[in-house]
């Protein structure tokens, strides 16, 4: 036995050191995390104990030096930006307040339908979820594989960050917190092949889950093959799965294809909205709530005002130009002297037949060739109807005069 | 003059480290590897950890050092991703093993010979994974991507080289 043991030490060293990592391997992934969010694609879920307590060692160990390294960077990359870089800055002050004046002109253009929108929410009794807050991060490593897509935050628990929070960037969803550790926080991206979040398609309103691939593609794949569904439409978050805010965009369709594997599904391949491959700073929502947050309250406030200054200018311009009015009282005028009743200007043009004298701003019915009891005017007043008596003659009727 | 035999080449060619070494160069190269992708992300096709496992094994020649020093790059690895623990700790402990064991048929001053053990390696771990990943975890998401990995195995290759040659200057004869 023991000739056997020194003879086979190596391999034997070996299998034992496998086989611990193999159990390992077994127990934490048969092991469910008690409390955490059912989202798709539940391999995200945060570590059970154990297994955090070993990943926070690595992290502790790593993230000190990675901090170390992001805040030389940092300190270079400001160097440069604030006193080298500084020949294009006239250029793009310039275009700049281009883009601020369009912007505004959008603004004013919005303001009416998101007034208009909120309106209808309140009618409805609409339960949004607005963010209330956000902390600022910013990115100071990755796993360093190509298999797990996940960077590390330089901000953790002290900052207010938990578990199964959203990151974004301004231009999308970027993924949710997976494990937070004091001053670090450990982002699962969307591109993961662990990951999941439930989308809406904008313009078809269809809903899906949305799901990374081992290759760090992101897909939607259980819909259907749908003909309206088609490369280009926008792609936002559902809400539904209750880690990523409804409304965020997540990105556009690049292309549809059957899926091999998984039929009758299509692979919907979307392109990322967020660039995942250079993220710098990112935005973890810490907080919801039911009503606008203050300054997005203000900045509502502030639309409807627009909304509101755009109505009355209506009224004014109608006001200052006498023949948008003018006419409409010149054509009830016209009615009453010609003896048509109090119908009303568009009422008494129609049964006298004097065109050109309404109001032009109204649309009018086409002169009757083959006049019959269908055609406008053709109905006598009600009260020269008799119960039980026979029908209208086809001709058109000459206007009554009121007794 | 001395007859070299074949167990007295074998430890002619056995080398051995300073701790700081043995421990700073690991931690470098897994550092280095969760650093580089976020200014270049095309490079986290690299695996510097697996560099440093194949160039301490083939340089201790000891099959038992290179499995714990392999499995102990690998989970320190898997600690850094969203994977479960013990991915890369199996994947690294074995081909740290059969670096080892097979080093000393090699000689590793040769660059030919680095490349080719480089590449290799690199695709016995891509293998490895795939099968962790696809049969112990079962991931059904884990797709073969053979062009993809011998690319991978290309760049690992010929960053080897002036890795192992960096590594070199700290090693003392045993």
């Amino acid at each position: 036995m023991d000739s056997f043991l020194i003879r086979f030490k190596n391999p034997l060293v070996l299998i034992a050191i496998v086989l611990a990592q193999v159990i390992a391997l077994a127990m934490q992934v048969q092991r469910p995390v008690r409390g955490s969010v059912p989202v798709p694609g539940a391999g995200g879920a945060p570590d059970n104990g154990h297994v955090a307590l070993l990943r926070r060692w690595t992290v502790a160990v790593v993230t000190p030096l990675e901090r170390a390294v992001q805040g030389t960077t940092e300190h270079v990359k400001s160097a440069w930006f604030d006193y080298v870089d500084l020949r294009d800055t006239r250029l793009q002050d310039k275009e700049l307040q281009t883009t601020v004046a369009r912007l505004r002109e959008e603004q004013a253009a919005d303001a009416e339908d998101a007034a208009q929108g909120r309106r209808l929410q309140k009618l409805l009794a609409f339960k949004e979820q607005y963010i209330s807050s956000t902390v600022a991060a910013q990115v100071i490593g990755t796993s360093g594989s190509e298999r797990s897509r996940v960077v590390y935050l330089d901000k953790g628990w002290a900052d207010g960050l938990r578990p199964e929070q959203a990151v974004m960037t301004p231009e999308g969803v970027v993924g949710k917190l997976r494990d937070v550790f004091p001053h670090t926080a450990q982002v699962l991206l969307i591109d993961d092949a662990s990951s999941g979040a439930g989308v809406v398609l904008v313009g078809s309103r269809i809903r899906g889950i949305l799901r990374g691939t081992a290759s760090g593609q992101v897909e939607i794949d259980n819909l259907t093959a749908d003909s309206r569904i088609k490369p280009g439409e926008q792609v936002v978050t559902s809400g539904g799965d209750m880690v990523y805010p409804r409304g965020l965009p997540v990105g556009v369709i690049q292309s549809i294809a059957a899926d091999p594997n998984h039929q009758p599904y299509t692979a919907i391949r979307i392109k990322t909205a967020a660039d995942l491959d250079q993220l710098s700073e990112v935005l973890v929502v810490t907080g919801m709530q039911d009503t606008l947050p203050p300054a997005a309250q203000a900045d509502a406030a502030q639309a409807d005002a627009t909304a509101e200054a755009g109505e009355k200018a209506a009224d004014i311009v109608a006001d200052k130009l006498p023949s948008l009015r003018g006419a409409a009282g010149v054509n009830g005028a016209s009615g009453s002297a010609g003896g048509t009743g109090s119908t009303g200007a568009a009422g008494a043009s129609g049964a006298t037949g004097l065109a050109g004298a309404a109001n032009p701003a109204l649309p009018r019915p086409e002169p009757v060739l083959h006049p019959d009891r269908f055609s406008p005017g053709s109905t006598p007043p009600a009260v020269d109807l008799t119960p039980g008596g026979a029908a209208a003659p086809a001709e058109p009727l000459q206007p009554s005069s009121p007794k | 003059m001395a007859e070299h035999s074949y167990s007295s080449r074998r430890e002619l060619d056995q080398y051995g480290f300073h701790p700081a070494v043995t421990v700073l160069a690991p931690l470098v190269c897994i550092v280095l590897q969760a650093i580089l992708p976020r200014a270049f992300s095309r490079l986290d096709i690299l695996d510097l950890p697996l560099i440093a496992v194949i160039y301490f094994a083939v340089a201790r020649r000891n099959p038992i050092a290179g499995a714990v020093t392999g499995t102990l790059i690998g989970l320190f690895q898997d600690g850094l991703t969203g994977q479960p623990f013990g991915v890369n700790g199996i994947a690294k402990g074995v081909i740290g093993y059969i670096a080892a064991s097979i080093g000393f048929a090699f000689d590793m001053e040769n660059v030919l010979n680095r490349l080719i053990l480089n590449f290799g390696f690199s695709l016995l771990q891509s293998g490895m994974l795939y099968a962790i990943g696809r049969w112990l975890l079962g991931d059904a998401s884990y797709a073969a991507r053979p062009l993809h990995e011998l690319t991978r195995a290309a760049a690992n290759a010929g960053v080897a080289i002036p890795v192992f040659y960096g590594l070199d200057r700290f090693r003392v004869r045993e």
